[in-house]
């Protein structure tokens, strides 16, 4: 369970983050709508461990822990997985190695045992052919020279072979065609269950049409101004953010 | 004979002791020059271009002056008029209100022997300084050698307070065997931008080597644009220093060489602050057995974090016996920076060349327009309108393929 | 390559920061006194029972050296080099051994460590190996199979008196006695190194190594190596090297000297691990390295691919000359530098006949208070007509103690020739980190991926089983820059 109380975050001297109160139990997936400049992406970073923001008041737990104590590996290894607006190139390093470590990392961090690459590569296999992206995906170096739909597709492979407790998506949805996105959202329903929960940061309600909220919370000007339930997303879209920055 | 036989040859003939100013000055920059002599591929920085060599014939040149009319190009701007290293008072506009003559300069000595030459020879120059917040717009740089057997050493300095602007378009022409050895010191201050357009035009039989040493302040510009065709010999040797933060400089040359032309354009750009830029592109293009050579280097001072530095060098290749010799380095201290380099040498591209011919242009043509078409590219950092026709007819009026 | 794997576990299990090669082996030593004269060369030549024109040549390459200068050009600062404070020659003592039976079980027992099995049951991915211990010849596997067809493999000495005449044509052949300082100086006094011989249209079936071992204290290590590729034949040589922890450095200058006659190939890879010193700059292995092959057939290929993670200073430009028309020489160059490592390290690429082609791909990563510099030479002779030339070079710093410099001559002198040359200067950037930190790596893990990425184009070059041992490598060599 996520639990982010009164968190107040800077750049620098800009606050972004002007005290955040959210509460994600395990199992729930809830979204985070607000306009440009909102703090969304903030909101993920800082949960995620980014260096370059300043945490001025407030706290978060993942499941009990101090979550803002951790190192960003740490936390992953604690279950959380951030998947990014923008991912980032990795040249000559393969795709299939890169996650193979990384899943590797996150089961020594967690007293499991090793997978071996033929179980790893049979479990990649399957999960590619699941999110219908190209066979080479595997042998490809990480995001380098993918198109944006691949990017955000290898993000959803990786988020499927770490199996994180908590998934914190943002706008994943955003340069995604319509069948792109469906499949990205299928990858996500795959992974709904009473262990998952996510965060569903975006700008527009149509994810939300495929991943299907358990809460909506209206994030503006560092604060959220709302919440309610998967309705409130529809009425954003009708009505849009305006008014709803001044609250 | 080395190097230093053949300078006290060629430098008997002045007489340091008559000049005027800080003799003893003179005298100890004259003697940190014969430390070196004239300086050949045993100096590191001088690996590319043996100036002894060259200065070999210049040890028994009889001296001579002759006073041609220079032609000066022919733009309506305010203009200073250097003859052998003397402000000529009837060639040049009467009063510039930022501008004093230059008399005998503090005679600072230096590591680089041309520099300390010209500092124990030299009877001033112009002297450039534009007051805080002025826009002082354009004015052309004259410098005229004319004579046989003459060491030509103007030393000039352009000065611009904070937040000031100049353009500066310089043009260096001349008839004879002589040697020039012009340094230009610059200092820019804070947010000020000095734009310094240099046209190379010397007697094909002179040597000519200028030496630019620049400072570049917190947020200032520097923009330069080189273009060398004429001398024996001739080098242009840039050091730049950022030394504020946020500094940028744009140093752009391009050298046409034919016959046994040799030119050299050596750079050196010194990041010492952080957060600066540096872009230089330089083009040669060599016809005959005339060698080309670019020597470039970009250092990072530790503490020039986010630095950002950019060199480009390329030469066409026009016949069998053309030779290029780059040598494009740098040197690194600082962890969080961009910096690259990039050299291509090659002759025209054949693919362009045959789609031109496809379309019904000859062989020959096609060549011509393509080396006009590279040309036309290394000018491009000119935006100055009053400099850009002075530069375009340079490029129109120089033949590749000219024995010399 | 059974070797490697070893040596990887053995890396595995010396977890821990700092080198992982630094033990010393207790053997009995027949070392030569201290200094350089002629008596000590004649001394050498007479231990190795050497025809007279050797002994000729090796007293010329002395007179040449007493009259050259230590070049002052490199990137690099060290104490003066006491020439003659050094032993010249050191070997375990008794008599030569005949086959492995012979060799001290001691020595061994050291090879076993390094996880360098010199025996030939022992090593089943069929790897024949020449293992110099200081500076001489230990044993060499699989000469036999070899020699059926027709390939000479065997230790330098052993080949100046089974072969004479081949090494009488090509020694100094391409690397001139008095071609610089450390060259004549190992010209005067190499006790041994590796000599392969393969004959016209043979391709080598198996990869040939030697693996060079300092042991001995205050001793020079000069090995001399020679292959030559007849017409047609082809073969890959892989090199390893590993030294004791000592807190005084050692000097090592080695030569190398390769020639491919018509249509031959000869691939060269390098992984050098000479001990570094330690963290604060003592001890090291002085590694001044004189490598150069001769294209001299038409179609002749010569490939160099180093990976250079040890010694504290290197000083060394692997060199192709393209003699022959249409040869290829290619360089291929991971240098990792750390603590208070000088390397000074490229490539010369001479374009002497038409349709010559050669590639350069260097990468070069700064740690700790290191100084990295590349330096290479790219010339094209008026006669190389449609000579091509591409050069990439990269540096990576980490850390903000350290150089990274990067220093190319290219010269061309035929217009029909085409010269690309590129550089670039980067860190590891902070975005590429989180990414793989949010993955769950940690960071020294992340840098290490992210350095292996940086490095693939050329690990990919090295014989499969090396480029795991290579980037193992990289990671250990890089422990304690990060943070």
């Amino acid at each position: 369970m996520l639990e982010i109380k009164g968190l107040r975050a800077a750049v620098g001297d800009k606050e972004i983050l002007a005290g955040i109160d959210l509460t994600v139990p395990d199992g729930e997936i809830h979204a985070v709508m607000g306009p440009n400049g909102a703090g969304k992406s903030t909101l993920s970073y800082i949960l995620s461990g980014r260096d370059g923001y300043e945490v001025t008041g407030g706290a978060v737990s993942f499941d009990g822990e101090d979550l803002l104590a951790m190192a960003p590996e740490a936390r992953a290894a604690a279950g959380i997985f951030l998947a990014f607006q923008y991912p980032i190139e990795l040249p000559g390093v393969g795709n299939a190695n890169f996650i193979r470590t990384a899943v590797n990392a996150v089961r020594r961090a967690r007293g499991e045992t090793e997978m071996d690459t033929v179980a790893f590569l049979k479990e990649a296999r399957n999960a590619v052919k699941a999110l219908a992206m190209p066979d080479d995906m595997l042998k490809r170096n990480v995001n380098v020279g993918f198109s944006g739909g691949e990017k955000k597709r290898n993000e959803i492979l990786q988020m499927t072979l770490l199996k994180p407790k908590l998934a914190l998506l943002d706008e994943t949805d955003s340069g995604l065609d319509i069948d792109a996105l469906r499949i990205v959202a299928g990858g996500v329903n795959a992974a709904r269950g009473p262990k998952f929960s996510a965060l569903v940061i975006t700008h527009y309600q149509r994810l939300l049409d495929y991943i299907t909220p358990d809460r909506v919370h209206v994030l503006a000007a560092g604060r959220i101004v709302r919440s309610g339930g998967p309705e409130l997303a529809v009425e954003l879209e009708q009505h849009g953010y305006g008014g709803l920055g001044a609250a | 004979m080395s190097g230093t036989a053949y300078a006290t040859k060629f430098l008997d003939r002045i007489d340091v002791a008559s000049l005027p100013g800080d003799q003893e000055a003179r005298q100890s920059a004259l003697a940190a020059f014969f430390s070196t002599g004239w300086p050949d591929r045993k100096h590191e920085a001088w690996h590319y271009t043996d100036l002894n060599a060259r200065m070999r014939g210049f040890a028994d040149e009889a001296l001579a002056t002759r006073m041609l009319r220079p032609e000066l190009p022919s733009v309506d701007i305010p203009r200073l008029v250097f003859v052998n290293g003397v402000l000529d008072k009837t060639l040049s506009s009467d009063a510039l209100n930022f501008l004093q003559t230059r008399g005998i300069p503090e005679q600072k000595t230096s590591s680089l022997p041309i520099v300390a030459l010209n500092a124990a020879i030299t009877l001033g120059g112009a002297d450039l300084k534009v007051s805080a917040g002025q826009n002082a717009g354009t004015i052309l740089l004259v410098s005229v050698g004319s004579g046989d057997g003459l060491a030509i050493a103007p030393r000039h300095r352009i000065t611009l307070e904070k937040g000031s602007n100049l353009t500066v378009i310089e043009v260096i022409r001349g008839a004879g065997r002589y040697l020039h050895v012009p340094v230009t010191e610059i200092n820019v201050g804070d947010g000020g931008t000095l734009r310094h357009f240099r046209l190379q035009e010397e007697s094909r039989d002179s040597v000519h080597v200028a030496t630019v040493l620049a400072t570049i302040a917190e947020s200032a510009t520097y923009e330069t644009f080189t273009l060398g065709v004429g001398a024996s010999l001739a080098r242009s040797e840039f050091h730049v220093t950022l030394g504020g933060g946020g500094a940028d400089v744009q140093l752009n040359a391009a050298q046409l060489l034919t016959g046994t032309q040799h030119g050299d354009v050596t750079t050196i750009v010194a990041h010492e602050a952080p957060g600066c830029t540096s872009r230089q592109t330089v083009k040669s293009v060599i016809d005959g057995s005339a060698r080309g050579v670019f020597q470039g280097r970009i250092e990072v001072a530790r503490i020039a974090q986010k630095t950002d530095g950019y060199q480009m060098n390329q030469a066409l290749l026009l016949s069998d016996s053309a030779e290029i010799d780059s040598k494009p380095e740098l040197e690194i201290f600082a962890d969080d920076v961009k910096c690259s380099h990039g050299a291509t040498i090659g002759a025209l591209d054949p693919e362009q060349i045959f789609y031109l011919r496809s379309r019904g242009v000859s062989e020959k043509d096609a060549r011509a327009i393509l080396i006009r078409a590279f040309l036309h590219e290394a000018l491009e950092p000119i935006t100055d309108y009053v400099a850009r026709p002075i530069f375009e007819a340079a490029i129109q009026s120089w033949r590749w393929g000219a024995s010399g | 390559m059974v070797a490697v794997t070893e040596t990887l576990q053995t890396i595995n299990q010396l977890a821990g920061t700092g080198y992982k090669f630094g033990f010393e082996t207790d053997i009995e030593m027949d070392v030569a006194p201290k200094g350089l004269n002629e008596k000590i060369i004649r001394l050498i030549s007479e231990k190795k029972r050497e025809p007279d024109w050797l002994l000729e040549w090796r007293l010329k390459s002395y007179r040449a050296w007493l009259s050259m200068e230590e070049p002052a050009w490199a990137r690099i600062v060290h104490p003066k080099i006491e020439y003659q404070e050094l032993h010249y020659y050191a070997a375990p003592k008794g008599p030569a051994p005949k086959s492995l039976a012979d060799v001290d079980p001691e020595l061994l027992n050291m090879y076993d460590k390094l996880g360098i099995p010199l025996n030939e049951r022992a090593a089943l991915a069929g790897v024949a190996i020449d293992a110099v211990f200081d500076s001489v010849s230990v044993a060499t596997t699989f000469r036999e199979s070899l020699a059926k067809v027709g390939v000479i493999f065997c230790s330098m000495s052993e080949a100046v008196r089974e072969h004479p005449e081949l090494v009488r044509k090509f020694l100094g052949s391409v690397v001139p006695a008095g071609d610089n300082y450390y060259a004549a100086l190992n010209s005067a006094v190499f006790s041994d190194g590796s000599f392969v011989f393969v004959p016209r249209g043979v391709r080598c079936p198996m990869e040939l190594s030697t693996y060079f071992r300092i042991n001995a204290r205050n001793t020079g290590q000069f090995e001399r190596t020679l292959i030559i590729a007849e017409e047609g034949a082809s073969v890959s040589y892989l090199e390893g090297c590993t030294a004791p922890m000592r807190d005084e450095n050692q000097l090592h200058a080695a030569v190398v000297e390769l020639v491919a006659l018509d249509e031959a190939s000869i691939k060269y890879s390098t992984v050098q691990n000479w001990y570094p010193g330690d963290a604060q700059g003592n001890g090291g292995i002085y590694n001044f390295v004189t490598k150069r092959g001769a294209c001299r057939g038409r179609k002749s290929k010569i490939s160099w691919t180093q990976v250079e993670t040890g010694s504290a200073i290197t000083w060394k430009y692997p060199s192709c000359i393209l003699q022959g028309e249409g040869a290829v020489g290619e360089f291929y160059s991971v240098a990792v530098t750390n603590h208070f490592q000088q390397a000074d390290t490229g490539t010369k690429m001479i374009h002497l006949a038409p349709n010559t082609t050669s590639t350069i791909l260097s990468k070069g990563i700064s740690a700790g208070r290191s100084s990295n510099t590349y330096r290479g030479l790219v010339r094209v002779m008026p006669r190389a007509a449609n000579a091509r030339n591409f050069t990439q070079c990269d540096s990576l710093l980490i850390g903000n103690h350290c150089g990274a410099h990067t220093v190319p001559y290219i010269e061309s002198r035929n217009q029909s020739s085409k010269v690309e040359h590129e550089a670039t200067t980067s860190k590891i950037s902070d975005d590429q980190l989180f990414y793989c930190r949010s993955r769950g790596l940690s960071e020294e893990d992340s840098v290490g991926l992210i350095v292996n990425g940086f490095c693939r184009d050329v690990l990919k070059e090295l014989p499969m089983e090396f480029a795991v041992e290579a980037q193992k490598l990289l990671a250990v060599s890089l422990e304690g820059s990060v943070g």
